[in-house]
């Protein structure tokens, strides 16, 4: 009888190559995802005077700065954009570029092309990679030595990191979406509360969602701390591949069903540490502060640092400083400037869709622009009228992008202004230079930009899921 | 990448939690030739919007800070920020796991201690600068006359020590990773990109 084992644990055995005596792993690479980001790590392959390795299975994407809005574009920004494809045809590896309909955020299209498949190893220059574990894959983000090592080799040297589950019990309420449920957990855990493991998630709420819901989940393992976030694939996953461009076909699906069904955590396998959660205690959540473990529920109030130890309420008193927010605050109260719909965690159609149920017929009282996360993702809210519904609110509807996420396109939040984000980071100046983010669902961010301040999406929600 | 095993220099006090990399470099830095230098955008707004701030006077080459330090991005410049303005290593209770691989990719020391020793250290260094001496290789630091025995990795020591660069070290296994694809291929022949 072999020793019982996690499905983390059978992915990493299935990519390692090689294992030092040190603990290190070389790992196998099955999919490589590049954007403009990836400048460093091809200015070192050229000073090593090497070519991609294995360029059928590296994969370029303009996402980071896309411009997504018509107008001149900032030099800077065209020139990074030009420096991907460059790097891109002298390497021969596949580039989505701007204007291709396949292009978007790399989170986005490699799961919507089929690049995503569980039991591959998926790697790419951005923190976010953990998105991909959404199908379980082995799913992490890497640094632009790890990515010239990549370009070079098409493995990577790892340690290994320690298994965690988190079980989510009971069910999500109406109106409450997978990204409450991740700035639940980060709050109760903390900013590094997963440092050094590999989450996998699971229970009957992880069952329950859509691909679209795990991949928002596992997307946002790292404002957690983690090394990278897991989900079993099952049929959800498979129905979800099926006919994707990249995705294998008729005899080449059925025997990778057949593989992929086995890539489940054995029923006595031991995790090396195990949260559990009851989805009945997760309301809709909005971060309140700088750091994603700064959450707390719609309905509460803004901390008081006086009422916390020496430490913490200094952390306390530097975000509520470059929040502009008061102790004791009703945050449902708080008045927003602005709202961005988009991004990697929340940019999919299923989060265009719930904001359109809460805008439908409604205006918003601020301004706010919702950049679709893929152009995929853009012609079929376009199609679906959900487009119309977003500009007769009075938002702006753009192309797709990582966009005010990040703000690297110029897509920005000006300093002092209070934007209600569907993004994944609140950190100072994310948004731009004194930004103030509040992070939340793309639903709640529809309910503040109707309101003009943080609420309760769910009174808007009645009578429309 | 050169290695190191001692460090005499001069420690300051970063006295926060959770420096994220976004903090340490804007993100409108990053299309930025690396030939320029990182130095300038070393936790730029922090910097600017705090013309007392430590960094704005001293000449730091280790920096102390509370828990999570590095967390967020991948952004391999905020090492390069750290790097081009002298840091060589920095101690905290816990460090983003990604930044933790890009600092050691990157000779910079990124060291931990426990939350009571760097609170002493925070308190030690309140005052200001002070002298800093790092064994790499004993794992211990002399910083303003307190001793600390640092918490890192077998596998981050033997990097900074030699200052290996992990792509000539890969290339002894090339056979390896060639026949380890081959058997990949033959063992599940739809790991192949389709079309």
């Amino acid at each position: 009888m072999t020793t019982p084992r996690t499905l983390f644990e059978k992915l990493w055995s299935a990519h390692a190559v090689v294992r030092r005596d040190d603990g290190n792993t070389l790992l196998w690479v099955d999919r490589h995802l590049v954007h403009e980001g990836s400048h460093h790590a091809f200015a070192k392959l050229k000073t090593r005077g090497q070519k991609v390795a294995r360029p059928g299975l590296t994969f370029a994407v303009v996402d980071h700065y896309a411009p997504t809005r018509a107008g001149v574009v900032d030099p800077d920004v065209a020139r990074m954009i030009k420096t991907l494809g460059d790097n891109a045809r002298a390497h021969d590896v596949t580039l989505f570029d701007l204007k291709d309909p396949e292009q978007g955020i790399v989170h986005v299209i490699g799961p919507e092309l089929g690049l995503t498949l569980p039991g591959l190893q998926v790697n790419c220059g951005d923190s976010h990679t953990s998105t991909h574990g959404a199908f379980g894959a082995l799913a992490f983000g890497v640094g632009a030595t790890e990515v010239a090592h990549i370009l070079a080799t098409q493995t990577v040297w790892q340690a290994q990191p320690r298994t965690m589950r988190i079980t989510v019990g009971g069910a999500l309420g109406a109106g409450v979406t997978a990204k409450d449920l991740a700035l639940h957990w980060i709050a109760k855990l903390g900013a590094d509360g997963a440092r050094g493991h590999a989450i996998e998630y699971a229970g009957a709420v992880i069952r329950g969602l859509s691909m679209q819901g795990r991949m928002t989940l596992c997307n946002l393992s790292i404002e957690g701390g983690a090394r990278l976030g897991l989900i079993a694939p099952d049929e959800v996953t498979f129905d979800y591949l099926e006919g994707r461009r990249f995705a294998p076909k008729g005899a080449d699906l059925a025997r990778a069903v057949d593989d992929w069904a086995a890539l489940k955590s054995d029923a006595d396998a031991e995790f090396e540490r195990e949260e559990y959660i009851d989805a009945a205690d997760i309301a809709p959540t909005v971060t309140w502060g700088t750091s994603p473990e700064e959450a707390l529920p719609i309905s509460a109030t803004i901390p008081d640092p006086a009422a916390s130890a020496p430490g913490k309420s200094a952390a306390i008193r530097a975000s509520l400083d470059y929040m502009g927010l008061t102790p004791g605050t009703p945050i449902n109260s708080i008045p927003i400037d602005q709202v961005f719909i988009g991004s990697c965690t929340n940019g999919r159609i299923e989060d265009l869709r719930m904001a359109a149920k809460v805008l439908a017929g409604r205006r918003a009282r601020v301004p706010g622009l919702i950049s679709p996360g893929s152009a995929k993702v853009k012609r079929q809210a376009e199609a679906e009228g959900l487009a119309l519904i977003f500009t007769e609110a009075g938002l702006e509807w753009a192309n797709s992008g990582c966009s005010m996420c990040v703000g690297m396109n110029g897509d920005e939040v000006l300093a002092g202004k209070r934007c209600a984000s569907s993004t994944n980071r609140n950190f100072k100046g994310r948004q731009g230079r004194g930004a103030r983010t509040h992070l939340m669902s793309p639903a709640m961010v529809a309910a503040a930009a109707v309101t003009g301040h943080l609420t309760d999406v769910r009174p808007l929600l009645e009578g429309r899921l | 990448m050169n290695g190191w095993q001692i460090h005499d220099g001069v420690a300051v006090a970063l006295a926060a939690e959770n420096v994220d990399t976004d903090q340490l470099i804007p993100a409108r830095f990053m299309s930025t030739p690396r030939s320029q230098g990182y130095g300038q955008f070393l936790l730029h707004d922090m910097r600017q919007d705090d013309p007392d701030h430590v960094l704005n006077h001293a000449t730091a080459t280790v920096l102390v800070a509370r828990r999570n330090f590095g967390s967020g991005s991948s952004r391999e410049a905020a090492v390069y920020a750290l790097r081009d303005f002298g840091i060589r290593a920095v101690f905290a209770p816990s460090f983003g796991d990604i930044f933790s691989g890009n600092a050691v990719n990157n000779g910079l020391l990124p060291a931990r201690l426990s939350d009571e020793k760097i609170e002493a250290l925070l308190s030690d260094l309140a005052g200001g600068p002070a002298d800093v001496r790092i064994d790499l290789v004993a794992g211990t630091a002399r910083i303003a006359g307190r001793d600390a025995r640092f918490e890192l990795d077998p596998v981050s020591l033997e990097k900074l020590k030699n200052g290996w660069d992990d792509i000539d070290l890969t290339a002894q296994h090339s056979g390896a990773i060639d026949a380890f694809f081959d058997a990949r291929k033959s063992r599940h022949g739809w790991i192949m990109p389709a079309g």
